[in-house]
């Protein structure tokens, strides 16, 4: 299979992608401002991740990329949550 | 006139070499030529210990000793070990390719390689001398001691760099490089534990670059990440230390069990027994290799809950690793045994490793792991799977194939020759460790108590036999090197491709691209 | 021997930055400790963190994200002048970032908040640690900045050679991933330094 060209994203996707981002970017420092205690970590991460996805997703192409490339992506994510998760055992125990 | 890769001459046209076979004997000439230092250690430590109360060294030195010992054996010589040397040569061939997938940068992991080694011999002979940390670099004492640790650490983490890029490579390789019908299913065993071992080396070497690159930054800044005066904490370095450390060891194991299962169906004549079974097997250790780091800080101050969850995490890491011991004798039942020297040494390394193996279940329990924790035990344990296991694979390897990479044949007395002084010398060394850490002697001391001489002396001269089998069996690959018999191009009548090219092979390694039909252990004898 | 095998050379960039994750994975480790343990003194330390520098960083690294993804657009379509400037564009971004981070830190280290000084260790241990993450964990990613910025200038002068053009521009893809994970780290790390409000 030649595959020595890809698909070429958009202009309007891309600045679309980007205005989703600067979107989330504002929400994210609204969300700061809320006092939400314990929520506000989470709830920043949250927003982050999806920002995050976007960049993938859409910058990187990850999007138009094969099959592989996606499930690829997980085992670097599930090796460091892994890795965090199992350090709390210790630091929230002790 | 036969045209091989051996064919363009010069210096420089080996040390900046993009051909995967040469780079795979530079590493192996380099990396042996650290395996030659790290047994001179540790010679000098056992001359050390041979009789309580004398001293040939001083303790600051000694500490050197065993430290350089660890960091030049554990980074210099087993990690890459297998992987760059073998596996740079042989895996490629495996996968009927020309060549890995980024030659160039293939180059590159070799000459990080060789800088962070420089690195490494330089802190011995700069600054405030070499290490005595032990290769662990636990602190606060890493961020305290005088001695040349960043310099140290910085080579390390070169090394680290080389042994990542080299993980990148190979996966891609095997991912987009492999011959018109070979599939998953018909790859080489060994290549599977490449595989496996390309994604530890991946995604487990950053971790380490991360706590090396912290140690340097507070000796430098003094930060306080692991400092208890500033808030930090210490036995978050060891998290960190393990987190990499850990998996490492996969990385030295993994391609070991990759030769031995090439071997086996090879010297036994009949079809390896579980296939999926040890491929998979290769993966499952790889994963959740990731998840037992723990079980080196049993006795760190850890949470109970973390020591029970990380002890559970460690059986469960060991029946893979069963898997493959059962399916190798599995194997052989039944087989028509070609008792040559690969197979010997194969022999060596499931009865050793086994042992290693076994004696790891005893430290994964928490009760018997507070006893043994800091003893000589644990020397033990990791000396019979490291170099019982890993370095007796590796030597399996170098014997089966070194026909294909110099084409000529050892000598096959000699090789079995060398393996009763190795195989002697190593349990008389090794296994009296077993009994000292058990009645109590520590590790990393100087000296001891008067109690443990009789076992002390007994391994101080089983490292001398031993040391003599290192020296007969390369004495026997240089020898044969210039004066061996020609050996043809598939000497054991294996089925696997690099055996279907001539030996040495040419620069291309094919004539023309294979077509692969059926699996790589399929004899019709 | 030459073998051009292009999604082979996405596949070992994208390995590559895997890498980058598990690297940064390690310091959001550290963060995650000592946030968990000091979570008040973080707090009151984020205050010493400017909200609207942190943002101004962000929209400029997000902006450089996308003149990066348009700069690959353009060359796929052959539009090689267009791709020069949308490259040059993230170049800059990319430096003012770096500006606003040197007068940033100059501020702190004005202060005397930086590691080992004598008005840091007078503070609380979550203060300390704070800054300690602050410092490393910024200074790690500038330093990918840096790095980002210097391999996109070389591309920048090798679509000029027409070494990269509509056939081959998979040097100038890999180097956008690159930059994306960097701008991927700031999306997490501007949250954690600058919005624990």
């Amino acid at each position: 299979m030649d595959e020595s060209t890809s698909h070429t994203v958009g202009t309007k996707t891309f600045v679309a992608t980007w205005i989703a981002l600067l979107c989330f970017t504002g929400l994210t420092i609204v969300a700061a401002r809320m006092q939400l205690g314990q929520w506000s970590m989470i709830a920043n991460i949250a927003i982050a991740s999806a920002k995050a996805s976007l960049v993938l997703w859409f910058f990187m192409h990850l999007k138009y990329e094969r099959r592989l490339f996606k499930f690829l992506l997980f085992v670097p994510i599930l090796t460091i949550s892994v890795i965090i998760g199992l350090t709390f055992f210790d630091l929230w125990y002790r | 006139m036969e045209r091989t890769f051996y064919d363009k001459r010069g210096i420089a046209s080996w040390l900046f070499t993009t051909d995967h076979k040469r780079i795979g004997l530079l590493y192996l000439m380099t990396s042996l030529a650290f395996f030659a230092v790290g047994v001179s250690l540790g010679l000098t430590m056992r001359l050390e210990l041979i009789r309580s109360g004398m001293h040939i060294i001083s303790a600051q030195t000694y500490n050197a000793v065993f430290t350089l010992h660890g960091v030049v054996m554990i980074f210099l010589f087993i990690i890459p070990g297998i992987p760059s040397s073998l596996g740079n040569f042989i895996m490629p061939l495996q996968i009927g390719a020309q060549d890995v997938a980024f030659p160039k940068i293939n180059m590159l992991s070799w000459w990080l390689f060789i800088i962070g080694g420089a690195c490494a011999v330089a802190s011995l002979f700069t600054g405030g001398g070499p290490p005595d940390t032990g290769w662990t670099f636990y602190v606060p004492y890493s961020i305290r001691t005088g001695t040349n640790i960043s310099l140290a650490v910085f080579g390390v983490f070169l090394i680290g760099l080389s042994s990542t890029l080299t993980g990148m490579n190979f996966l891609t390789t095997i991912h987009r490089l492999r011959a018109a019908g070979l599939t998953w299913g018909r790859m080489t065993l060994f290549t599977w534990s490449i595989y496996a071992t390309s994604w530890i080396q991946l995604l487990a070497t950053p971790v380490l670059a991360i706590t090396l690159l912290l140690i340097i930054v507070e000796r430098f800044f003094g930060v306080g990440f692991f400092d208890p005066a500033k808030g930090g904490d210490p036995i978050l370095f060891e998290h960190m230390f393990w987190i990499y450390s850990h998996p490492a060891v996969y990385i030295m194991i993994l391609p070991a069990m990759g030769v031995v299962t090439d071997i086996i169906p090879v010297f036994a004549r009949k079809n390896i027994f579980g296939y999926a079974f040890i491929a998979a097997s290769s993966l499952a250790i790889a994963f959740v290799g990731y998840l037992v780091w723990g079980h080196h800080m049993f006795t760190s101050g850890m949470s109970d809950t973390a020591r029970v969850i990380f002890s559970l995490l460690t059986f469960i890491v060991a029946v893979p690793s069963g898997v493959k011991v059962f399916n190798w004798i599995a194997s052989l039942y039944k087989g028509s045994i070609r008792l040559d020297a690969p197979l010997l040494y194969t022999l060596g390394f499931i009865f050793l490793f086994s042992i290693g193996g076994l004696t790891g279940l005893v430290q994964g329990a928490l009760a018997t792991s507070l006893h043994v924790h800091g003893t000589y035990f644990i020397v033990a344990h990791f000396h019979y799977v490291m170099f019982g296991g890993a370095a007796m694979g590796f030597f399996a390897g170098l014997h089966y194939w070194f026909p294909k990479m110099t084409g000529r044949r050892y000598e096959e007395h000699l090789a079995k020759f060398a393996w009763v002084f190795l195989f002697i010398g190593f349990n008389m060394l090794y296994f009296s460790m077993f009994v000292l850490g058990w009645e109590g002697m520590p590790r990393r001391y100087y000296d001891y108590l008067p109690r443990f001489n009789g076992p002390n002396l007994v391994a101080t001269i089983g490292s001398w036999i031993l040391a003599a089998g290192l020296i007969i069996m390369f004495y026997n690959f240089i020898h044969s090197l210039f004066r061996g018999e020609k050996a043809g191009s598939n000497p054991w009548e294996a089925a696997s491709l690099e055996w279907q090219t001539p030996s040495p092979p040419p620069t291309e390694n094919f004539e023309t691209a294979p077509v692969v039909t059926r699996g790589p252990y399929t004899f019709n004898d | 021997m030459e073998h051009r095998d292009y999604i082979g050379a996405k596949l070992g960039m994208w390995l590559f930055l895997f890498t980058e994750i598990l690297l940064f994975g390690g310091m959001f480790l550290v963060y995650a400790e000592y946030r968990d343990l000091h979570a008040a003194e973080f707090h009151d330390a984020g205050k010493e963190m400017s909200v609207v520098i942190g943002a101004l960083n962000t929209v400029i690294l997000l902006t450089s994200s996308l003149t990066m993804a348009l700069s690959i657009s353009e060359i796929k379509r052959g539009m090689k002048i267009r791709s020069l400037l949308f490259q040059a564009a993230t170049v800059l971004l990319g430096a003012v970032f770096l500006v606003n981070k040197y007068f940033e830190w100059s501020d702190h280290i004005r202060k005397g908040l930086y590691p080992n000084s004598p008005e840091l260790l007078a503070l609380s241990h979550g203060k300390v640690l704070f800054f300690g993450l602050y410092y490393v964990m910024t200074g790690i990613h500038a330093l990918h900045v840096i790095i980002g910025i210097s391999v996109i200038a070389f591309m920048l002068v090798l679509t000029l050679r027409n070494r990269i053009s509509a056939s081959d521009y998979v040097k100038l893809e890999n180097t956008g991933l690159f930059w994306h994970i960097v701008d991927i780290i700031w999306i997490y790390l501007f949250p954690l330094f600058y919005l624990i409000l």
